[in-house]
Protein backbone atom coordinates (compact mmCIF):
# COMPACT_ATOMS: atom_id res chain seq x y z
CA UNK A 1 0.00 0.00 0.00
CA UNK A 2 1.23 3.12 -1.52
CA UNK A 3 2.60 5.51 1.88
CA UNK A 4 2.58 9.07 1.04
CA UNK A 5 1.97 10.72 4.37
CA UNK A 6 3.71 7.95 6.32
CA UNK A 7 6.42 7.23 3.79
CA UNK A 8 9.27 8.23 6.78
CA UNK A 9 7.47 6.70 9.49
CA UNK A 10 9.69 4.90 11.98
CA UNK A 11 7.82 4.40 14.88
CA UNK A 12 9.06 6.58 18.17
CA UNK A 13 10.71 8.92 16.54
CA UNK A 14 10.59 12.41 13.62
CA UNK A 15 12.26 12.69 11.18
CA UNK A 16 15.24 14.67 10.92
CA UNK A 17 15.10 17.22 8.45
CA UNK A 18 18.29 16.41 6.31
CA UNK A 19 17.30 13.02 5.82
CA UNK A 20 13.69 14.70 4.35
CA UNK A 21 15.81 16.52 2.40
CA UNK A 22 17.52 13.58 1.29
CA UNK A 23 14.86 11.74 0.20
CA UNK A 24 13.54 14.35 -2.06
CA UNK A 25 11.96 16.64 0.48
CA UNK A 26 11.24 20.50 -0.39
CA UNK A 27 12.26 18.60 -3.99
CA UNK A 28 8.10 19.63 -4.75
CA UNK A 29 8.61 23.44 -3.41
CA UNK A 30 11.80 23.51 -5.61
CA UNK A 31 9.94 22.24 -8.56
CA UNK A 32 6.93 24.45 -8.11
CA UNK A 33 9.16 27.68 -7.95
CA UNK A 34 10.95 27.12 -11.14
CA UNK A 35 8.81 25.39 -13.30
CA UNK A 36 5.15 26.22 -12.16
CA UNK A 37 2.90 29.64 -12.09
CA UNK A 38 0.92 29.60 -8.89
CA UNK A 39 -2.24 29.00 -10.78
CA UNK A 40 -0.62 25.69 -11.85
CA UNK A 41 0.10 24.57 -8.51
CA UNK A 42 -3.48 25.46 -7.76
CA UNK A 43 -4.76 23.52 -11.27
CA UNK A 44 -3.02 20.43 -10.31
CA UNK A 45 -4.36 20.23 -6.37
CA UNK A 46 -8.17 20.99 -9.11
CA UNK A 47 -7.30 17.56 -11.14
CA UNK A 48 -6.09 15.79 -8.19
CA UNK A 49 -9.32 15.25 -6.19
CA UNK A 50 -8.03 16.39 -3.00
CA UNK A 51 -10.80 16.38 -0.49
CA UNK A 52 -10.08 17.83 2.48
CA UNK A 53 -9.70 16.16 5.38
CA UNK A 54 -10.57 17.96 8.41
CA UNK A 55 -13.86 16.92 8.46
CA UNK A 56 -16.32 18.58 6.13
CA UNK A 57 -14.65 17.02 3.21
CA UNK A 58 -14.70 20.10 0.51
CA UNK A 59 -12.73 20.50 -2.69
CA UNK A 60 -9.23 21.61 -1.38
CA UNK A 61 -8.95 23.03 -5.24
CA UNK A 62 -12.09 24.72 -5.15
CA UNK A 63 -11.53 26.33 -1.50
CA UNK A 64 -8.27 27.84 -3.12
CA UNK A 65 -10.11 29.27 -6.21
CA UNK A 66 -12.58 31.64 -3.80
CA UNK A 67 -9.82 33.89 -2.73
CA UNK A 68 -9.89 36.85 -4.92
CA UNK A 69 -6.53 37.13 -6.86
CA UNK A 70 -5.94 40.61 -7.34
CA UNK A 71 -6.96 42.44 -3.90
CA UNK A 72 -4.16 44.53 -2.07
CA UNK A 73 -3.51 43.82 1.53
CA UNK A 74 -2.38 40.73 2.51
CA UNK A 75 -4.05 37.26 2.89
CA UNK A 76 -3.68 34.30 4.92
CA UNK A 77 -3.00 30.27 5.47
CA UNK A 78 -4.11 28.83 8.18
CA UNK A 79 -3.44 24.98 9.21
CA UNK A 80 -5.67 23.70 11.72
CA UNK A 81 -4.29 21.49 14.00
CA UNK A 82 -6.74 21.77 16.37
CA UNK A 83 -7.93 18.40 16.37
CA UNK A 84 -9.88 17.71 19.47
CA UNK A 85 -12.32 15.56 17.89
CA UNK A 86 -12.47 12.43 20.25
CA UNK A 87 -11.41 9.06 18.73
CA UNK A 88 -9.16 11.55 16.46
CA UNK A 89 -5.28 11.60 16.57
CA UNK A 90 -3.91 11.54 13.18
CA UNK A 91 -2.91 15.10 12.73
CA UNK A 92 -0.71 14.77 16.16
CA UNK A 93 0.97 10.81 14.60
CA UNK A 94 2.08 13.09 11.27
CA UNK A 95 3.43 15.93 13.06
CA UNK A 96 5.57 13.76 15.77
CA UNK A 97 6.66 11.77 12.62
CA UNK A 98 7.05 14.17 10.25
CA UNK A 99 6.60 17.97 10.39
CA UNK A 100 8.65 18.79 7.55
CA UNK A 101 6.06 17.57 4.68
CA UNK A 102 3.85 19.55 6.38
CA UNK A 103 5.82 22.69 6.15
CA UNK A 104 6.88 22.32 2.29
CA UNK A 105 2.98 21.61 1.88
CA UNK A 106 1.81 24.88 3.51
CA UNK A 107 4.98 26.37 1.36
CA UNK A 108 3.65 25.16 -1.85
CA UNK A 109 -0.19 26.31 -0.55
CA UNK A 110 1.13 29.53 0.33
CA UNK A 111 2.80 30.27 -3.06
CA UNK A 112 -0.08 29.04 -4.96
CA UNK A 113 -2.52 31.16 -2.86
CA UNK A 114 -0.15 34.22 -3.07
CA UNK A 115 -0.09 34.33 1.07
CA UNK A 116 3.28 35.53 2.40
CA UNK A 117 2.33 35.13 6.63
CA UNK A 118 0.96 31.84 7.46
CA UNK A 119 -0.01 29.84 10.85
CA UNK A 120 -0.42 26.78 12.37
CA UNK A 121 -2.93 26.50 14.77
CA UNK A 122 -1.72 23.50 17.23
CA UNK A 123 -4.21 22.57 19.87
CA UNK A 124 -3.45 21.98 23.66
CA UNK A 125 -1.49 18.67 25.07
CA UNK A 126 0.22 18.48 21.43
CA UNK A 127 3.72 19.57 22.97
CA UNK A 128 5.85 17.57 20.88
CA UNK A 129 4.04 18.50 17.90
CA UNK A 130 4.46 22.26 18.16
CA UNK A 131 8.26 21.53 19.29
CA UNK A 132 9.04 19.28 16.38
CA UNK A 133 7.26 22.18 14.11
CA UNK A 134 9.28 25.36 15.62
CA UNK A 135 12.53 22.74 15.01
CA UNK A 136 11.81 22.40 11.53
CA UNK A 137 10.62 25.66 10.61
CA UNK A 138 14.04 26.66 11.68
CA UNK A 139 15.46 24.03 9.53
CA UNK A 140 13.64 25.36 6.85
CA UNK A 141 14.70 28.80 7.27
CA UNK A 142 18.24 27.90 7.45
CA UNK A 143 17.90 26.45 4.23
CA UNK A 144 16.04 28.87 2.55
CA UNK A 145 12.62 26.88 2.17
CA UNK A 146 11.30 30.15 4.44
CA UNK A 147 11.89 33.50 4.26
CA UNK A 148 12.48 36.41 1.57
CA UNK A 149 12.82 35.44 -1.28
CA UNK A 150 12.74 31.72 -0.99
CA UNK A 151 15.67 29.69 -3.50
CA UNK A 152 16.04 33.45 -5.16
CA UNK A 153 12.32 33.32 -6.05
CA UNK A 154 10.36 36.68 -5.57
CA UNK A 155 8.40 34.36 -3.19
CA UNK A 156 8.80 35.12 0.36
CA UNK A 157 6.79 33.28 3.45
CA UNK A 158 6.46 33.37 7.37
CA UNK A 159 5.19 30.57 9.16
CA UNK A 160 4.27 31.07 12.87
CA UNK A 161 2.69 28.67 15.40
CA UNK A 162 -0.03 29.57 17.41
CA UNK A 163 -0.22 26.96 20.54
CA UNK A 164 -4.20 26.91 21.65
CA UNK A 165 -5.45 26.27 25.46
CA UNK A 166 -8.47 23.76 24.85
CA UNK A 167 -11.16 23.64 23.38
CA UNK A 168 -12.98 21.86 21.14
CA UNK A 169 -14.92 24.95 19.15
CA UNK A 170 -11.51 26.43 17.80
CA UNK A 171 -11.16 23.65 15.70
CA UNK A 172 -14.46 25.31 13.48
CA UNK A 173 -12.83 27.75 11.23
CA UNK A 174 -14.35 30.60 11.96
CA UNK A 175 -14.22 30.28 15.45
CA UNK A 176 -10.68 29.42 15.01
CA UNK A 177 -9.73 32.82 13.27
CA UNK A 178 -10.90 34.51 16.01
CA UNK A 179 -8.93 32.99 18.80
CA UNK A 180 -6.23 33.03 16.83
CA UNK A 181 -6.94 37.12 16.65
CA UNK A 182 -7.31 36.71 20.90
CA UNK A 183 -10.94 37.20 20.50
CA UNK A 184 -13.41 34.71 22.48
CA UNK A 185 -13.52 31.98 20.38
CA UNK A 186 -17.39 31.88 19.02
CA UNK A 187 -17.98 31.07 15.78
CA UNK A 188 -18.52 33.82 12.96
CA UNK A 189 -21.95 34.45 10.98
CA UNK A 190 -21.10 32.82 7.06
CA UNK A 191 -21.29 34.78 4.60
CA UNK A 192 -18.72 36.39 4.09
CA UNK A 193 -16.99 33.36 4.00
CA UNK A 194 -12.75 33.31 5.64
CA UNK A 195 -11.86 32.73 1.49
CA UNK A 196 -13.42 36.82 1.39
CA UNK A 197 -13.23 38.13 5.03
CA UNK A 198 -11.20 35.96 7.39
CA UNK A 199 -8.32 36.61 9.74
CA UNK A 200 -7.86 40.23 10.33
CA UNK A 201 -10.48 40.49 7.44
CA UNK A 202 -8.31 39.21 5.10
CA UNK A 203 -9.25 36.77 2.72
CA UNK A 204 -8.36 33.79 4.25
CA UNK A 205 -7.88 29.90 3.74
CA UNK A 206 -8.16 27.39 6.42
CA UNK A 207 -7.39 23.93 5.80
CA UNK A 208 -6.39 20.39 8.05
CA UNK A 209 -2.61 19.23 8.52
CA UNK A 210 -3.56 16.19 6.45
CA UNK A 211 -4.88 18.26 3.35
CA UNK A 212 -2.17 20.17 3.17
CA UNK A 213 0.66 17.59 4.00
CA UNK A 214 -0.53 16.13 0.48
CA UNK A 215 0.26 19.22 -1.91
CA UNK A 216 4.16 18.05 -1.96
CA UNK A 217 3.23 14.50 -3.31
CA UNK A 218 0.25 16.08 -5.52
CA UNK A 219 3.15 18.30 -7.13
CA UNK A 220 5.97 15.85 -7.51
CA UNK A 221 3.95 12.58 -8.84
CA UNK A 222 1.25 14.68 -10.46
CA UNK A 223 -2.42 14.36 -9.89
CA UNK A 224 -3.43 10.90 -11.86
CA UNK A 225 -0.66 9.58 -9.72
CA UNK A 226 -1.81 10.64 -6.52
CA UNK A 227 -5.38 10.31 -6.98
CA UNK A 228 -4.94 6.59 -8.11
CA UNK A 229 -3.54 5.86 -4.68
CA UNK A 230 -7.14 5.27 -3.54
CA UNK A 231 -8.32 2.26 -3.48
CA UNK A 232 -11.58 2.50 -5.74
CA UNK A 233 -11.74 4.91 -8.87
CA UNK A 234 -14.08 7.67 -7.60
CA UNK A 235 -11.91 8.25 -4.45
CA UNK A 236 -8.64 10.25 -4.38
CA UNK A 237 -5.49 9.33 -2.53
CA UNK A 238 -4.80 7.86 0.63
CA UNK A 239 -6.82 8.64 4.07
CA UNK A 240 -5.12 8.19 7.98
CA UNK A 241 -7.36 6.34 9.67
CA UNK A 242 -6.88 6.39 13.15
CA UNK A 243 -8.20 3.34 15.40
CA UNK A 244 -9.38 3.02 18.85
CA UNK A 245 -12.05 1.08 21.31
CA UNK A 246 -12.08 -3.18 21.41
CA UNK A 247 -10.12 -3.93 18.17
CA UNK A 248 -6.62 -5.71 18.30
CA UNK A 249 -4.43 -2.73 16.81
CA UNK A 250 -5.06 0.63 17.95
CA UNK A 251 -3.25 2.55 15.51
CA UNK A 252 -3.26 5.01 12.85
CA UNK A 253 -2.84 3.98 9.40
CA UNK A 254 -2.48 5.32 6.28
CA UNK A 255 -5.23 3.18 3.88
CA UNK A 256 -6.55 4.00 0.08
CA UNK A 257 -9.87 5.29 0.35
CA UNK A 258 -12.28 3.24 -0.58
CA UNK A 259 -11.43 0.23 1.49
CA UNK A 260 -14.17 -1.04 2.91
CA UNK A 261 -15.09 -0.92 6.84
CA UNK A 262 -14.71 -4.75 7.12
CA UNK A 263 -11.49 -4.64 5.14
CA UNK A 264 -10.16 -2.37 7.71
CA UNK A 265 -10.98 -3.84 10.67
CA UNK A 266 -10.22 -7.09 9.78
CA UNK A 267 -7.21 -6.64 8.19
CA UNK A 268 -4.79 -3.58 9.75
CA UNK A 269 -6.74 -3.26 12.72
CA UNK A 270 -6.45 -7.42 13.13
CA UNK A 271 -9.33 -8.10 13.98
CA UNK A 272 -11.43 -7.75 17.28
CA UNK A 273 -9.72 -8.21 20.61
CA UNK A 274 -10.18 -11.99 21.66
CA UNK A 275 -13.72 -12.34 23.39
CA UNK A 276 -15.27 -9.54 22.14
CA UNK A 277 -17.54 -9.03 18.56
CA UNK A 278 -18.24 -6.54 16.37
CA UNK A 279 -21.58 -4.03 17.59
CA UNK A 280 -20.94 -1.18 16.22
CA UNK A 281 -18.36 1.65 15.38
CA UNK A 282 -18.51 5.40 14.95
CA UNK A 283 -16.70 5.27 11.23
CA UNK A 284 -15.44 9.25 11.36
CA UNK A 285 -14.59 11.18 14.49
CA UNK A 286 -17.19 11.60 17.48
CA UNK A 287 -20.09 13.48 15.98
CA UNK A 288 -20.76 11.16 12.69
CA UNK A 289 -23.90 8.71 13.15
CA UNK A 290 -22.68 4.82 14.03
CA UNK A 291 -22.34 2.22 11.67
CA UNK A 292 -23.08 -1.52 12.68
CA UNK A 293 -22.37 -5.05 10.95
CA UNK A 294 -24.71 -4.37 8.30
CA UNK A 295 -22.09 -1.67 6.83
CA UNK A 296 -19.22 -3.66 6.48
CA UNK A 297 -19.11 -3.23 2.88
CA UNK A 298 -19.47 0.51 2.60
CA UNK A 299 -16.27 1.76 1.25
CA UNK A 300 -14.62 4.14 3.37
CA UNK A 301 -14.70 6.98 1.56
CA UNK A 302 -16.61 10.81 1.47
CA UNK A 303 -19.36 9.90 -0.61
CA UNK A 304 -20.41 6.02 -0.04
CA UNK A 305 -20.40 6.99 3.44
CA UNK A 306 -22.54 9.66 3.35
CA UNK A 307 -24.78 7.70 1.34
CA UNK A 308 -24.79 5.34 4.08
CA UNK A 309 -26.24 8.07 6.33
CA UNK A 310 -22.99 8.65 8.13
CA UNK A 311 -19.85 10.81 7.40
CA UNK A 312 -16.22 10.35 6.89
CA UNK A 313 -15.18 13.04 9.32
CA UNK A 314 -12.13 13.16 10.47
CA UNK A 315 -11.52 9.28 9.71
CA UNK A 316 -11.33 8.67 13.76
CA UNK A 317 -12.68 4.74 13.44
CA UNK A 318 -13.66 4.29 17.02
CA UNK A 319 -15.20 0.41 17.35
CA UNK A 320 -17.71 -0.93 20.01
CA UNK A 321 -18.24 -5.02 21.16
CA UNK A 322 -21.30 -6.66 22.51
CA UNK A 323 -20.47 -5.86 26.27
CA UNK A 324 -21.03 -1.87 25.32
CA UNK A 325 -24.25 -0.30 25.78
CA UNK A 326 -25.05 2.03 22.82
CA UNK A 327 -27.19 4.49 24.78
CA UNK A 328 -23.94 4.69 26.93
CA UNK A 329 -22.11 5.75 24.16
CA UNK A 330 -24.45 8.37 23.09
CA UNK A 331 -24.65 9.82 26.59
CA UNK A 332 -20.62 10.20 26.67
CA UNK A 333 -20.82 11.93 23.50
CA UNK A 334 -23.19 14.04 24.39
CA UNK A 335 -21.62 14.69 27.62
CA UNK A 336 -18.58 15.79 25.49
CA UNK A 337 -20.07 18.32 23.09
CA UNK A 338 -22.54 19.77 25.89
CA UNK A 339 -19.32 20.57 27.82
CA UNK A 340 -17.59 22.27 24.90
CA UNK A 341 -20.32 24.33 23.29
CA UNK A 342 -19.27 27.91 23.37
CA UNK A 343 -22.35 29.13 24.56
CA UNK A 344 -23.07 31.30 21.58
CA UNK A 345 -26.60 30.33 20.66
CA UNK A 346 -29.63 29.30 22.39
CA UNK A 347 -30.41 25.73 20.55
CA UNK A 348 -26.97 24.37 21.53
CA UNK A 349 -26.59 25.84 25.09
CA UNK A 350 -30.04 24.84 26.33
CA UNK A 351 -31.00 21.94 23.63
CA UNK A 352 -27.38 19.43 24.30
CA UNK A 353 -27.66 19.49 28.49
CA UNK A 354 -31.42 18.74 27.71
CA UNK A 355 -30.59 15.66 25.16
CA UNK A 356 -28.04 14.95 28.20
CA UNK A 357 -30.21 14.97 30.45
CA UNK A 358 -32.72 12.78 28.75
CA UNK A 359 -30.17 10.29 27.61
CA UNK A 360 -29.14 9.81 31.66
CA UNK A 361 -32.76 9.49 32.67
CA UNK A 362 -33.34 6.69 29.82
CA UNK A 363 -29.31 5.11 30.60
CA UNK A 364 -30.25 4.89 34.58
CA UNK A 365 -33.86 3.32 34.18
CA UNK A 366 -35.67 6.32 34.26
CA UNK A 367 -36.66 6.81 30.89
CA UNK A 368 -40.29 7.11 29.70
CA UNK A 369 -41.68 6.18 25.72
CA UNK A 370 -42.07 9.48 25.23
CA UNK A 371 -38.70 10.59 25.39
CA UNK A 372 -37.51 9.20 21.82
CA UNK A 373 -39.55 11.40 20.42
CA UNK A 374 -38.30 13.98 22.28
CA UNK A 375 -34.38 12.74 21.25
CA UNK A 376 -36.02 12.57 17.25
CA UNK A 377 -37.56 16.18 18.00
CA UNK A 378 -34.14 17.56 18.60
CA UNK A 379 -32.67 15.52 16.11
CA UNK A 380 -33.91 18.08 13.81
CA UNK A 381 -34.42 20.94 16.00
CA UNK A 382 -30.09 21.16 16.33
CA UNK A 383 -30.03 21.89 12.73
CA UNK A 384 -30.96 25.08 13.71
CA UNK A 385 -28.46 26.74 15.49
CA UNK A 386 -25.92 28.74 14.73
CA UNK A 387 -22.35 26.34 13.89
CA UNK A 388 -21.83 22.76 12.82
CA UNK A 389 -21.39 21.71 15.92
CA UNK A 390 -24.54 21.50 17.59
CA UNK A 391 -26.07 19.02 14.56
CA UNK A 392 -22.65 17.08 14.85
CA UNK A 393 -23.32 16.20 18.14
CA UNK A 394 -26.56 14.98 17.52
CA UNK A 395 -25.21 13.09 15.19
CA UNK A 396 -24.91 9.80 17.28
CA UNK A 397 -27.88 10.26 18.84
CA UNK A 398 -29.37 10.29 14.92
CA UNK A 399 -27.25 6.87 14.28
CA UNK A 400 -28.90 5.45 18.10
CA UNK A 401 -32.70 6.12 16.87
CA UNK A 402 -31.81 4.88 13.33
CA UNK A 403 -29.44 1.76 14.29
CA UNK A 404 -30.43 0.51 18.06
CA UNK A 405 -34.28 1.60 18.78
CA UNK A 406 -34.44 -1.51 20.30
CA UNK A 407 -32.17 -0.89 23.04
CA UNK A 408 -33.49 2.30 23.67
CA UNK A 409 -37.06 0.80 23.95
CA UNK A 410 -35.51 -1.86 26.34
CA UNK A 411 -34.18 0.25 28.56
CA UNK A 412 -37.28 1.85 28.88
CA UNK A 413 -39.23 -1.50 29.21
CA UNK A 414 -36.67 -2.71 31.81
CA UNK A 415 -36.37 0.41 33.85
CA UNK A 416 -32.66 -0.51 33.80
CA UNK A 417 -29.92 -0.43 31.29
CA UNK A 418 -29.52 -4.29 30.07
CA UNK A 419 -25.93 -4.51 29.79
CA UNK A 420 -24.25 -2.36 32.71
CA UNK A 421 -27.53 -3.02 35.32
CA UNK A 422 -28.72 -1.11 37.45
CA UNK A 423 -24.95 1.17 38.14
CA UNK A 424 -26.09 4.32 39.17
CA UNK A 425 -25.24 7.43 35.84
CA UNK A 426 -24.01 10.61 38.02
CA UNK A 427 -25.16 13.29 36.64
CA UNK A 428 -21.80 14.53 35.72
CA UNK A 429 -22.40 18.48 34.14
CA UNK A 430 -19.03 18.49 33.47
CA UNK B 1 4.47 40.03 40.80
CA UNK B 2 7.00 38.58 37.55
CA UNK B 3 9.83 38.62 37.79
CA UNK B 4 12.21 40.86 34.94
CA UNK B 5 13.10 38.48 32.61
CA UNK B 6 9.86 36.82 32.55
CA UNK B 7 7.80 40.34 31.89
CA UNK B 8 10.71 41.49 29.20
CA UNK B 9 10.02 38.05 27.15
CA UNK B 10 6.96 38.75 27.30
CA UNK B 11 6.74 42.09 26.45
CA UNK B 12 8.68 41.16 23.38
CA UNK B 13 6.39 38.12 22.41
CA UNK B 14 3.33 41.06 22.38
CA UNK B 15 5.81 43.15 20.77
CA UNK B 16 6.40 40.70 17.58
CA UNK B 17 2.21 39.63 17.33
CA UNK B 18 0.70 41.23 14.52
CA UNK B 19 -1.61 42.74 17.18
CA UNK B 20 -1.52 42.67 20.89
CA UNK B 21 -4.44 40.22 21.73
CA UNK B 22 -2.54 37.85 19.12
CA UNK B 23 -0.45 36.95 21.94
CA UNK B 24 -2.97 36.79 24.77
CA UNK B 25 -3.04 33.12 24.66
CA UNK B 26 0.33 32.83 25.41
CA UNK B 27 0.78 35.44 27.37
CA UNK B 28 -1.91 33.58 29.63
CA UNK B 29 -0.02 30.06 29.89
CA UNK B 30 3.62 32.19 30.67
CA UNK B 31 1.87 33.38 33.76
CA UNK B 32 0.18 30.38 34.66
CA UNK B 33 3.37 28.43 34.31
CA UNK B 34 4.83 31.16 36.84
CA UNK B 35 1.86 31.58 39.35
CA UNK B 36 0.26 27.98 38.99
CA UNK B 37 -3.14 29.57 37.94
CA UNK B 38 -4.24 32.75 36.95
CA UNK B 39 -4.28 34.65 39.43
CA UNK B 40 -6.32 38.15 40.42
CA UNK B 41 -2.88 39.37 39.98
CA UNK B 42 -1.53 37.54 37.14
CA UNK B 43 -4.82 38.68 35.32
CA UNK B 44 -4.03 42.26 35.96
CA UNK B 45 -0.70 41.73 34.35
CA UNK B 46 -1.68 39.89 31.30
CA UNK B 47 -4.39 43.14 30.54
CA UNK B 48 -1.51 45.59 31.31
CA UNK B 49 0.89 43.46 29.22
CA UNK B 50 -1.64 43.09 26.32
CA UNK B 51 -2.95 46.53 26.90
CA UNK B 52 -6.66 44.81 27.22
CA UNK B 53 -9.07 45.56 30.35
CA UNK B 54 -8.79 42.85 33.20
CA UNK B 55 -12.87 42.07 31.56
CA UNK B 56 -11.63 41.45 28.07
CA UNK B 57 -8.34 39.19 29.54
CA UNK B 58 -10.98 37.66 31.71
CA UNK B 59 -13.32 36.64 28.64
CA UNK B 60 -10.78 34.76 27.02
CA UNK B 61 -9.53 33.08 30.16
CA UNK B 62 -12.64 31.84 31.24
CA UNK B 63 -13.14 30.33 27.73
CA UNK B 64 -10.49 27.81 28.07
CA UNK B 65 -10.45 24.54 29.18
CA UNK B 66 -6.58 25.14 30.60
CA UNK B 67 -6.44 28.31 31.86
CA UNK B 68 -7.42 27.73 35.88
CA UNK B 69 -9.08 30.81 37.06
CA UNK B 70 -9.19 29.37 40.24
CA UNK B 71 -6.53 27.53 42.65
CA UNK B 72 -4.90 24.49 41.56
CA UNK B 73 -2.40 21.67 43.79
CA UNK B 74 0.60 21.61 42.50
CA UNK B 75 0.26 19.32 39.88
CA UNK B 76 -3.11 18.85 37.95
CA UNK B 77 -4.12 15.77 36.74
CA UNK B 78 -5.88 15.34 34.14
CA UNK B 79 -8.24 11.91 33.26
CA UNK B 80 -9.40 11.71 29.60
CA UNK B 81 -13.24 11.06 29.82
CA UNK B 82 -14.00 10.92 26.42
CA UNK B 83 -15.07 7.81 23.94
CA UNK B 84 -12.28 6.03 23.30
CA UNK B 85 -10.99 6.02 26.43
CA UNK B 86 -14.50 5.88 28.31
CA UNK B 87 -14.90 2.74 26.12
CA UNK B 88 -11.41 1.62 27.47
CA UNK B 89 -11.61 1.94 31.33
CA UNK B 90 -11.38 5.95 31.53
CA UNK B 91 -14.30 6.19 34.37
CA UNK B 92 -12.95 3.29 36.29
CA UNK B 93 -9.37 5.12 36.31
CA UNK B 94 -10.91 8.87 37.65
CA UNK B 95 -13.10 6.83 39.80
CA UNK B 96 -9.72 4.80 41.26
CA UNK B 97 -7.42 7.98 41.49
CA UNK B 98 -10.34 10.06 43.40
CA UNK B 99 -10.28 7.34 45.98
CA UNK B 100 -6.61 6.92 46.13
CA UNK B 101 -6.40 10.74 46.59
CA UNK B 102 -9.40 9.98 48.95
CA UNK B 103 -10.73 14.02 47.11
CA UNK B 104 -14.21 14.42 44.83
CA UNK B 105 -12.95 14.70 40.95
CA UNK B 106 -12.54 18.22 40.12
CA UNK B 107 -11.07 19.01 44.04
CA UNK B 108 -7.67 19.13 45.57
CA UNK B 109 -5.46 17.18 47.63
CA UNK B 110 -5.59 18.96 51.56
CA UNK B 111 -1.91 19.48 51.27
CA UNK B 112 -2.31 20.93 48.10
CA UNK B 113 -0.21 18.75 46.14
CA UNK B 114 -2.79 17.23 43.67
CA UNK B 115 -6.04 18.21 41.99
CA UNK B 116 -7.70 15.78 39.90
CA UNK B 117 -10.04 16.96 36.76
CA UNK B 118 -11.59 15.41 33.95
CA UNK B 119 -10.59 16.87 30.90
CA UNK B 120 -11.82 16.34 27.05
CA UNK B 121 -10.22 14.06 24.47
CA UNK B 122 -6.21 14.48 24.48
CA UNK B 123 -5.91 13.39 20.85
CA UNK B 124 -4.13 10.05 21.96
CA UNK B 125 -7.14 7.64 21.63
CA UNK B 126 -5.22 4.62 20.19
CA UNK B 127 -3.58 4.37 24.27
CA UNK B 128 -6.33 4.51 25.94
CA UNK B 129 -6.75 5.39 28.73
CA UNK B 130 -5.06 8.44 28.84
CA UNK B 131 -4.06 11.01 31.42
CA UNK B 132 -1.65 14.33 31.42
CA UNK B 133 0.10 15.57 34.36
CA UNK B 134 0.72 19.48 33.55
CA UNK B 135 1.54 19.05 30.04
CA UNK B 136 2.91 15.83 30.32
CA UNK B 137 1.34 12.73 28.37
CA UNK B 138 0.30 9.48 29.37
CA UNK B 139 -1.29 6.43 27.67
CA UNK B 140 -2.54 3.05 28.41
CA UNK B 141 -2.92 4.02 31.73
CA UNK B 142 -3.23 0.65 33.97
CA UNK B 143 -4.92 1.49 37.76
CA UNK B 144 -1.22 0.58 39.18
CA UNK B 145 0.39 2.74 37.00
CA UNK B 146 -2.08 5.46 37.78
CA UNK B 147 -1.29 5.20 41.27
CA UNK B 148 2.23 5.05 40.78
CA UNK B 149 2.08 8.07 39.00
CA UNK B 150 0.49 9.79 41.86
CA UNK B 151 2.29 8.32 43.90
CA UNK B 152 5.43 10.27 43.16
CA UNK B 153 3.68 13.39 42.94
CA UNK B 154 2.51 12.89 46.06
CA UNK B 155 6.13 12.37 47.26
CA UNK B 156 7.46 14.97 45.22
CA UNK B 157 4.95 17.41 47.22
CA UNK B 158 6.84 15.27 50.80
CA UNK B 159 10.34 17.04 49.16
CA UNK B 160 11.43 13.66 47.35
CA UNK B 161 11.69 14.31 43.56
CA UNK B 162 8.94 12.58 41.29
CA UNK B 163 10.24 10.52 38.60
CA UNK B 164 8.10 11.67 35.38
C1 LIG C 1 -17.08 22.03 15.95
C2 LIG C 1 -16.08 21.84 14.84
C3 LIG C 1 -14.79 21.44 15.13
C4 LIG C 1 -13.85 21.27 14.11
N1 LIG C 1 -12.59 20.88 14.45
C5 LIG C 1 -11.67 20.73 13.46
C6 LIG C 1 -10.34 20.34 13.77
O1 LIG C 1 -10.00 20.13 14.93
N2 LIG C 1 -9.45 20.22 12.76
C7 LIG C 1 -9.81 20.46 11.46
O2 LIG C 1 -8.97 20.38 10.57
N3 LIG C 1 -11.06 20.82 11.14
C8 LIG C 1 -11.99 20.97 12.10
N4 LIG C 1 -13.25 21.36 11.77
C9 LIG C 1 -13.55 21.66 10.34
C10 LIG C 1 -13.12 23.07 10.00
O3 LIG C 1 -14.16 23.98 10.27
C11 LIG C 1 -12.73 23.22 8.54
O4 LIG C 1 -13.75 22.72 7.76
C12 LIG C 1 -11.45 22.48 8.18
O5 LIG C 1 -10.39 22.85 9.01
C13 LIG C 1 -11.09 22.79 6.75
O6 LIG C 1 -9.95 22.07 6.38
P1 LIG C 1 -9.99 21.08 5.15
O7 LIG C 1 -10.74 21.77 4.04
O8 LIG C 1 -8.57 20.87 4.82
O9 LIG C 1 -10.69 19.86 5.61
C14 LIG C 1 -14.22 21.52 12.77
C15 LIG C 1 -15.53 21.91 12.48
C16 LIG C 1 -16.45 22.06 13.49
C17 LIG C 1 -17.84 22.48 13.14
S1 LIG D 1 -23.97 25.63 17.79
FE1 LIG D 1 -23.03 25.50 19.83
S2 LIG D 1 -20.85 25.73 19.42
FE2 LIG D 1 -21.94 26.49 17.57
S3 LIG D 1 -22.24 28.69 17.95
FE3 LIG D 1 -24.04 27.68 18.78
S4 LIG D 1 -23.49 27.41 20.97
FE4 LIG D 1 -21.59 27.79 19.89
S1 LIG E 1 -10.74 9.84 23.86
FE1 LIG E 1 -9.23 9.93 25.41
S2 LIG E 1 -7.51 10.59 24.31
FE2 LIG E 1 -9.09 10.68 22.80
Amino acid sequence: MEQILFKHTRHGRCLPFDEYRSTGGFEALAKALSEMAPADVQQQVIDSGLRGRGGAGFPTGRKWSFVPRNLAGPRYLICNSDEMEPGTYKDRMLLERNPHLLIEGMALACYALGVQHAFIFVRHGYEQAAENLRHAIAAAHRSGFLGSNILGSTFSLELDVHQSAGRYICGEETALINALEGIRANPRAKPPFPAIKGLWGQPTVVNNVETLANIPAIITNGPLWWKNTAAIPEAAGTKLFCISGHVVNTDCFELPLGMTLGEIIDGPCGGMRPGSRFKACIPGGASTPFFTNAHRDVPMDFDPVAKAGSRLGTGGIIVFDQTTCMVAVTLNLIRFFARESCGWCTPCREGLPFVRHTLERIESGRGEAQDIDILREHVQMLNYAFCALAPGAMGPVEGLLNHFEDELLEHIAERRCPLTGDRAVADRTG
Amino acid sequence: MIPAHLKTDLEQRVAAAVTNREAAVDVMKALQRHYGWLTDEALDEASQLLKMSPLQVEELATFYEMIYRRPVGRHVVHVCDSISCWASGGETLLESLANLLNIECGSTTPDGAVTLLPCSCLGNCGEAPCMMVGEKQYGRVTLEMGAEIVAALRNNSLGISATS
